[in-house]
């Protein structure tokens, strides 16, 4: 246990120091603040025009994000060709993204697990918002959020968001669940899913900052080893309930429709899919809160064509084409004047999917964020995403 | 330079006697010049690409840029030995191999055998054809069928009910895993177990009948002998394929169902801890050499 304690405390160290300059793991005077971390891009300053369109775009993003429907016109108005690489996972994004795009990509939709580590190994450069009429018009939260602005400074344009709900079968349901308990309730053994994703040890931690408030966790992505421990214990004691970590959203679509579980974590999409094919199932936010996903357009600091990286991030922003994207995806637009364009195309779609809320919804939900070694305090000694990795391996088992 | 010599007209006739004069003079050259692509790829492509992994299994990453930090220490190897987590998952894997091959073993000797020394050769043929018939589906085509067929509300369970048994909950355990193994490898079992079983003569068959042996003491003394080397080369085949494969403990795995491939994966696909990967991927490698010396110890290399 010694050794992997100090083994553990040396790699927090390392993180830290390639980050920040000064560090206070050596014998150095530590200074008496919290030292935030500097992005290795924060004095780049962004362009404060959009020129003429270079004629192509490269995008690294999720399978979706840039549908015909709406790059048709784009490339019909501004002449930049749209290339896609969909992306399979966020770690696979930021392995593409790996020294500034290197040239190859413009832009990557990255989610909020992967957004911090863009942008602390300088792969991607800060934005203008000032070039993005729609901007203004978005939800306040998504203007600066944590997860891609750091000092005021904007790494990247919100995009589209979607809370991770608690699905569940409304036959085996007759009350729907208020609780994430039910996940974690050795009564539905073997009839549970949960997604195959390291991330997900925030949601245990979630779930634990309102069940053990002794453990006084503020923030399910910044866990100190014993916070992290708990969560992990949790998880732990939850496998023998679950039939299968999934990892695809069909996967998950097809355990429901079999009967194979009957309650799990999901996102909205699963839901309406499930609900679309006639299965009795419903979805929930339990009183616990929950995590949420965001994703955000940022730009590489390689990019070879900035100006129709700006033009796309500018017509993605529209009203009609975060609704078109809402719609078609299953997520909802960060833009509020969406909602109109939402309800015209698919009556009552703007309250499903939550297009409508007032800013105090979001204090139930915990967005993603890349653990990190640095704790809001300042110290390092909160676990970083390496050790999330290794630890979900073994609560798998 | 090189369009050059592309565009250049060959001279008639010109290079190729001189070369063959080349060659007959040095007759080493002939040899040389067959054996150098094929040595170039094994040495480069593979033999270079196995030592860049054990080289890479030294190293470690930035855990927050994820970048390789090329500092050599031994942290890899020791987190896998010293963590139960990995050890239960090397076990499971090489369990679960040795499993499916001992199954395999058991299934198709008794058919081997028939299709080797009972049937006809138009029964032989069709067996063939039914044997090989499988693989000309794809993997995943094959592993999804097992899905449908497993799950809750799947053929096994509708026909389990229909004829009043309750219903098996197998879909999404290591047992589904087992069946899907041993249904997936069985061809590579088969095949050569068959060849090694049609050359024994069947005239050591008829002296042994001879001798006054009976079916069972010929089967053991005389047939098994024989048909070993086939079977351990057939086994080679089942156990390293299962003990590399990942698909199937996704497709049909449950909780705790992960294989070293998983683990392997998830560290470079998700972790981008290559280091570690490299490490835990050079597990396989050892347990295949052990396997693979004790596999010519028996002789199995000569039935391939």
């Amino acid at each position: 246990m010694g050794v992997r304690q100090a083994g553990w405390i040396r790699l927090g160290c390392s993180a830290a120091a390639a980050v920040i300059t000064a560090t206070a793991c050596g014998s150095t005077a530590a200074p008496a603040g919290p030292t935030l971390l500097v992005p290795p891009t924060a004095k780049l300053a962004p362009q404060t025009s959009i020129g003429a369109g270079e004629g192509q775009l490269n995008l690294v993003l999720w399978d979706g994000y840039a549908d015909k429907t709406w790059v048709d016109p784009f490339t019909a108005a501004t002449g930049c060709k749209v290339n896609q690489h969909p992306a399979g996972s966020s770690d696979e994004m930021v392995s593409l993204m790996k020294d500034g795009g290197g040239g190859n990509w413009d832009m990557v939709s990255a989610s909020g697990n992967a957004t911090l580590r863009l942008i602390y190994s300088g792969d991607v450069k800060p934005m203008n918002t000032a070039l993005i009429p729609d901007f203004t018009n978005f939800q306040t939260l998504f203007q600066s959020p944590a997860w891609n602005t750091i000092s005021g400074i904007h790494y990247g344009i919100s995009l589209q968001w979607g809370p991770n709900t608690l699905l569940y079968n409304t036959k085996k349901f007759v009350n729907p669940p208020t609780s994430w308990g039910v996940i974690y309730d050795p009564a539905n053994k073997g009839l549970v899913t949960v997604p195959d994703d390291p991330t997900f040890i925030a949601d245990a931690a979630n779930y634990l900052s309102k069940t053990k408030p002794s453990l006084r966790i503020t923030d399910p992505y910044e866990l100190t080893q014993p916070q992290f421990d708990a969560a992990v214990a949790l998880l732990k004691s939850q496998q023998p309930l679950i039939k299968k970590y999934w990892t695809l959203p069909t996967d998950e679509i097809s355990l429901f429709q079999n009967g194979d579980v009957v309650v799990g974590a999901a996102w909205p999409y699963q839901t309406i899919q499930l609900q679309l094919a006639g299965a009795p199932v419903a979805d929930t936010i339990p009183t616990e809160g929950a995590t949420g996903w965001a994703d955000t357009w940022m730009l590489a600091t390689k990019a070879t064509h900035p100006n129709c990286a700006y033009l796309w991030t500018k017509w993605v922003s529209t009203p009609a084409v975060q609704a078109m994207q809402a719609l078609s995806f299953g997520e909802t637009p960060v833009n509020t004047k969406a909602c109109a364009e939402m309800e015209t195309r698919s009556p009552g779609s703007c309250k499903q999917y939550h297009a409508d809320v007032p800013g105090s919804y979001f204090d139930n939900l915990k967005f993603w964020k890349t653990a990190i070694a640095q704790c809001p305090n300042g110290n390092t000694n909160c676990v970083p995403y390496d050790q999330w990795v290794s630890a979900w391996t073994t609560i798998k088992g | 330079m090189s369009t050059e010599a592309v565009g250049r007209p060959r001279p008639k006739g010109g290079g190729a006697v001189p070369f063959r004069a080349l060659l007959w003079r040095f007759p080493w050259l002939r040899p040389v010049l067959l054996l150098t692509p094929p040595m170039a790829w094994f040495v480069l492509v593979y033999l270079a690409s196995l030592v860049l992994l054990l080289i890479t299994a030294f190293w470690s990453i930035d855990p927050f840029t994820t970048q390789i930090v090329q500092v050599w220490s031994t942290n890899n190897f020791h987190t896998i030995l010293s963590d139960p987590t990995y050890r239960i998952i090397i076990g499971r894997t090489a369990g679960l191999a040795a499993l499916v091959t001992i199954t395999d073993i058991v299934l198709s000797f008794p058919l081997a055998y028939y299709m080797a020394k009972v049937a006809s050769r138009r029964v032989q043929n069709l067996l063939f054809a039914a044997v090989l018939l499988p693989l000309w589906a794809s993997y995943l085509a094959r592993v999804y069928a097992w899905i449908l067929i497993l799950n809750h509300t799947g053929v096994l369970n509708w026909s389990l009910q229909s004829i009043g048994l309750p219903a098996a909950n197998i879909g999404y355990t290591n047992t589904a895993m087992w069946l899907v193994f041993s249904y997936i490898w069985l061809p590579f079992m088969i095949i050569p177990t068959y060849a090694a079983l049609e050359r024994v003569p069947d005239s050591l068959l008829e002296a042994a009948a001879d001798l006054g042996a009976r079916r069972w003491r010929t089967t053991l003394d005389v047939v098994l002998p024989l048909a070993l080397p086939g079977v351990v080369a057939g086994s080679i085949f089942t156990f390293s394929l299962t003990l590399g494969d990942y698909i199937t403990p996704i497709l049909v795995g449950g909780a705790g169902s992960q294989f070293i491939g998983n683990v392997v994966y998830s560290n470079v696909g998700i972790a981008n801890n290559i280091p570690f990967a490299a490490a835990l991927a050079t597990v396989p490698v050892v347990i295949m050499a052990v396997y693979l010396l004790a596999a010519q110890r028996l002789g199995a290399f000569e039935a391939l």
